[in-house]
């Protein structure tokens, strides 16, 4: 009797949850499928059509095949540009990794005194927009009225002329890094948090101090999340487009139209009304992006194996 | 204020294509202008248009200008029907992509619009505008000065827009430094280069004057002056352009000359630089337009009692010639409901007598009207500004000089951008014009072949 009784009722339950398993499931996912679908994948689908044709001043739009791919191919503004994207993500991304893993070490490591305050300091530039963070930056850097140029000054000496074509890749690195620095700190840190304490009390039983904990235990504890960030990174580097637009202001001659494959893009499509070409520049720089993010992925899986 | 200034800073400069390529094609026809203009188009009738005038409706107006609402207001009384919805949906380039989107999308685009001279052509062949002609535009071609009404035309004699406001070129200067050093105000570039070298060598803090490197603009005013024609319109499908030959090489090498010699300066204009130096004294001159002595008095107010204007120097001392940089005009935009409505809205605040003089006295718009031009209530002001110099005069008679056959090419847009890179830069890097100008030539002659041009010369 006893036994039977719940039986029905396991069996009621077990029959909602198996008639429709999968209608459930979909139901639950579909405000993001729909906002997914309308969003992303619609208007993905409609460059891509649109990158097949060419709408020409004279003579109107035709189907041009894979035309406006072979000329971006062949476009030396567009290669120029990835090329100095790929600059740019040598020289930063490291840098700004290497600080945020500095920092995340540093606060998971108990032997600061305001740990929080440091935490909320280092992530507060994150919360700044990339358009005000360039802004304000661009006011520093000036070459007349900034505090940097005004602080050389009085010293006798000149400041680097931050926004000449020498420096300009430099100084935007330092503003990505400025801006960046916070949010990938976070990651690392969060990760760190979660490293099971054993490992950290087996280390000292060894004999291990913090740095070589550090070194040989939380280092290589949170590799998914350092894999993590750096292909946020690649992303976040091949689609700059704010701080150069914005520099642009202040620097005309150094950075043209060109000077990052986003910028070149939005400028095809809002100065040349060349919507088509752009949309093809576009796909190719997501190709761009997707081989540079597997290539990560790839050696960094490759060595952690070996 | 200074609506058309920032609109003109922009890239006013390219404007006015579009009537020269008219008035060429023309001139090649043996033809005037009103045979060919008026042959094919079917009129109006009267009665249509009272009929449109007098049936309530909704006019949507894209324009920039600074309480217009007062001349729209005057419309308004004159025909009680129509009602105008003014939107300030940005300043130049803003609105053009505004305009360009709503176009495309089939909705949401205005009846009418403020349109520079030199975006003209660049809306025209998209078919973005409404021919005025069957409107009757044609008769308030002798209302404007000549060079005005051919910015406007198009190749096949059509009437795009109605100019609003103007931007002849001259120079103000700085009667006090000049007194300073001895210098005479030059009449020809030969003198304004020598009196830039003796200013220099005396004083190099002080530039001769300030050649933007951001400003396609001044470069395209300079090129009108000197009778270059950077770009002709020769058809539906063709265009010709000449943006490094002989004349173009011969400016490039004046002021690049002088900008390696420290004699010009080449700062990007409207940055705060720019205002700085010009309220420290730093520029001698400024080369610029019609509407610059207004703007100068609100943006250099330290320096008021200074500055004089003059005509540009000349490259051949026996004639006068100017060109222009800025200004604006009405334009119908194509898709229109209410295009005779739209199209007298147009006429009605560009030519009503109460309207144009408030344009001139309130929002300080340089004119295009011969009236204005002339009457003494305008040109005989004497701004204390200028030390009491009657300087609307100057320009009025300056805005007679224009060369009335420069032509804008039908992708402003793009040859802005691409002078930017090359030109502009070369002023910037004080790096070699002329290959400047070669690279110019070749990236734009890429571009109109890819937009499928045949491209001249």
């Amino acid at each position: 009797m006893k036994t039977d009784s719940p039986r029905p009722v396991r069996r009621v339950r077990r029959g909602a949850s198996s008639a429709n398993p999968a209608a459930t499931g979909y139901l639950f996912v579909a405000p993001f499928l729909l906002v997914f679908v309308a969003m992303l994948v619609l208007p993905l689908g409609y460059a891509a059509y649109l990158s097949l044709f060419q709408d020409r001043l004279v003579g109107g739009t035709v189907f041009s095949g894979l035309d406006n791919y072979v000329t971006a191919l062949q476009d030396d503004r567009l290669i120029e540009s990835v090329l100095r994207m790929a600059r740019f993500f040598v020289i930063q991304v490291p840098t700004m990794l290497a600080i945020a893993l500095l920092a995340a070490l540093a606060i998971d490591s108990g032997l600061l005194r305001f740990a929080k305050v440091f935490r909320l300091g280092i992530f507060l530039p994150y919360a700044v927009p990339s358009v005000v963070a360039t802004l304000m930056w661009g006011y520093l850097y000036g070459p007349d009225f900034g505090p940097f140029a005004q602080l050389a000054d009085k010293v006798g000496t000149a400041a680097p002329a931050f926004l000449s074509d020498g420096w300009m890749l430099g100084s935007m690195a330092n503003i990505v890094t400025w801006e960046f620095v916070g949010y990938n700190m976070i990651i690392l840190y969060a990760a760190l948090r979660a490293v099971p304490h054993e490992l950290y009390e087996a280390a000292a039983v060894d004999g291990a101090g913090a740095w070589r904990t550090a070194w040989s235990i939380k280092i290589p504890a949170i590799r998914p999340a350092l894999v993590l960030c750096l292909i946020f990174s690649v992303i976040g580097t091949f689609q700059l487009f704010a701080e150069p637009n914005l520099l642009q202001r202040l620097a005309p001659s150094v950075i043209d139209s060109a000077y990052t494959p986003n910028l070149y893009a939005y400028t095809l499509a809002f100065t040349g009304q060349q919507v088509n070409y752009a949309a093809a520049v576009s796909f190719l720089l997501g190709l761009v992006i997707v081989i540079a993010s597997y290539t990560v992925l790839f050696v960094t899986n490759r060595r952690s194996r070996a | 204020m200074p609506t058309s200034s920032r609109s003109i800073r922009r890239r006013t400069v390219v404007g006015t294509a579009l009537a020269l390529s008219v008035s060429l094609v023309l001139a090649a026809c043996g033809g005037g202008d009103d045979e060919s203009s008026s042959a094919p188009v079917q009129a109006v009738s009267q009665a249509d248009i009272d009929k449109a005038m007098t049936t309530p409706t909704e006019l949507t107006f894209w324009t920039w200008v600074p309480d217009i609402s007062k001349e729209v207001a005057l419309f308004e009384k004159k025909y009680p029907a129509i009602k105008v919805k003014v939107v300030n949906a940005g300043q130049g380039e803003p609105q053009y992509t505004k305009l360009r989107t709503a176009l495309k999308a089939g909705s949401g685009a205005p009846d009418a619009a403020q349109i520079e001279f030199q975006y003209i052509p660049t809306f025209s062949i998209t078919k973005s505008l409404v021919d005025l002609r069957p409107y009757g535009a044609d008769a308030l071609k002798d209302k404007f000065v000549d060079w005005t009404w051919n910015q406007v035309k198009g190749a096949g004699g059509e009437v795009w827009a109605i100019p609003q406001d103007t931007g002849p070129m001259g120079m103000l200067y700085r009667e006090d430094i000049f007194a300073k050093h001895g210098i005479t105000v030059p009449k020809t570039w030969d003198e304004f280069a020598a009196a830039a070298r003796k200013l220099h060598a005396a004083d190099p803090k002080v530039s001769m004057t300030n050649l933007a490197s951001n400003q396609n603009g001044v470069w395209m005013g300079l090129l009108w002056q000197a009778g270059v024609k950077p770009f002709e319109v020769t058809g539906a499908d063709s265009v010709n352009v000449n943006l490094n030959d002989e004349n173009s090489k011969k400016l490039g090498t004046y002021w690049n000359g002088l900008i390696k010699e420290g004699a010009v300066s080449s700062d990007p204009d409207f940055t705060d630089q720019w205002f700085q130096a010009l309220n420290r004294g730093q520029y001698a001159t400024w080369l610029t337009a019609a509407w610059g002595p207004v703007f100068l008095t609100g943006s250099a107010k330290s320096t008021s009692g200074k500055w004089r204007a003059a005509p540009l120097p000349q490259w051949d001392a026996s004639k006068q010639v100017s060109g222009n940089w800025g200004g604006s005009t009405t334009a119908v935009v194509a898709g229109t409901k209410n295009p005779i409505a739209a199209a007298k809205l147009a006429e009605f605040l560009n030519t009503d007598t109460e309207s144009t003089k408030m344009f001139a006295n309130q929002q300080f718009l340089f004119p295009a009207t011969k009236a204005l031009l002339t009457d003494p209530a305008f040109v005989q002001q004497k701004p204390a500004f200028y030390g009491g110099q009657t300087v609307n005069q100057i320009f009025a008679d300056i805005s007679g000089t224009v060369d009335t056959n420069f032509q804008w090419p039908p992708f402003l847009d793009q040859a802005v951008n691409d002078w930017d890179e090359t030109v502009g830069k070369s002023f910037a890097d004080k790096s070699d014009t002329g290959a400047a100008l070669d690279q110019w030539q070749s990236r734009i002659t890429t571009y109109a072949q890819n937009q499928g041009f045949k491209v001249g010369p």
